[in-house]
């Protein structure tokens, strides 16, 4: 799978205005509903979904990541978006530290397997510190677009 | 003590696979022993105690994993490991639950 399968480019937030956990899952969701992704009637069930996802455990799982994800029945197919702080923004990281980079992720209730290749994905090319640094220092959609894209044709060295 | 190295092989036994929550709880499980812990699946090797690298191995429903343990206390945490993973299947369960 690759990241273009699932990120939504329209939706992709080069520098969030959100300074809490719950700004930033809210406005990464409404870029989905936005642009189509989930349905007017949905967000807020969608947004809960995720809370209550973060509330079982956190997924800034350290190096400034964060996956904040859920399955909800109202999507037909796995979406995600991409989304930057520069600021940073105490997700309660399982390594303490302020995350910059998020993903996330919203799947079918019945696909747990693209749920699984997504964070697959999305784990390998965060492995690579130059990925993670390019998309930190992008400040445009279109650049994180290019990293992203990059990234999926593997022309992003570590 | 000489380190010991203990192999096991097992099975995501649950609908959901190891997806971010169980990964974290391995992770953590984990790095609460001194041995190297690894998961081997085909051709993949990859450091239990990184949740970056165990959320790379997919883990669907039926994988086969290999754990592989080596250090003091090898026998621990492969115990502690294959029981954790056996019982994904119940907490799956539990986290369905909640979800709407």
């Amino acid at each position: 799978m690759k990241l273009s399968d699932f990120v939504v480019r329209d939706a992709v937030l080069p520098e969030l205005a959100a300074t809490t956990k719950e700004e930033v899952i809210r406005e990464m969701a409404e870029g989905l509903r936005a642009t189509g992704h989930i349905a007017n009637g949905e967000l807020d069930a969608v947004i809960k979904a995720i809370l209550r996802r973060e509330d079982q455990g956190t997924t800034g799982i350290g190096r400034g990541v964060a996956v904040p994800h859920t399955k909800h029945g109202s999507v037909p197919r796995l979406v995600g978006s991409v989304a930057v702080s520069k600021k940073g923004i105490d997700f309660e990281s399982l390594d303490g530290d302020p995350v910059h980079v998020f993903f996330l992720l919203v799947s079918p209730s019945d696909r747990p397997g693209d749920h699984l290749r997504a964070l697959e994905t999305i784990s390998k090319q965060l492995r690579n510190d130059t990925f993670c640094r390019f998309l930190r220092q992008s400040t445009t959609r279109e650049q994180i677009v290019e990293v992203l894209e990059e990234a999926d044709q593997n022309k992003i060295g570590s | 003590m000489a380190d010991d190295v203990v192999r096991r092989q097992l099975c995501v036994p649950n609908p959901q696979g190891i997806h971010a929550r169980p990964a974290a709880r391995l992770v953590e499980l984990a790095n609460g022993f001194q041995s190297r812990i690894e998961f081997v699946k085909g051709t993949e090797r990859v450091d239990a105690k990184s949740i970056f690298q165990i959320m790379t191995l997919a883990a669907v429903q039926g994988t086969v994993l290999l754990l592989e343990a080596r250090g003091p206390d090898a026998q621990a945490a492969a115990d502690a490991i294959e029981k954790m993973i056996q019982e994904l299947a119940e907490t799956d369960a539990e986290a369905s639950t909640s979800e709407p």
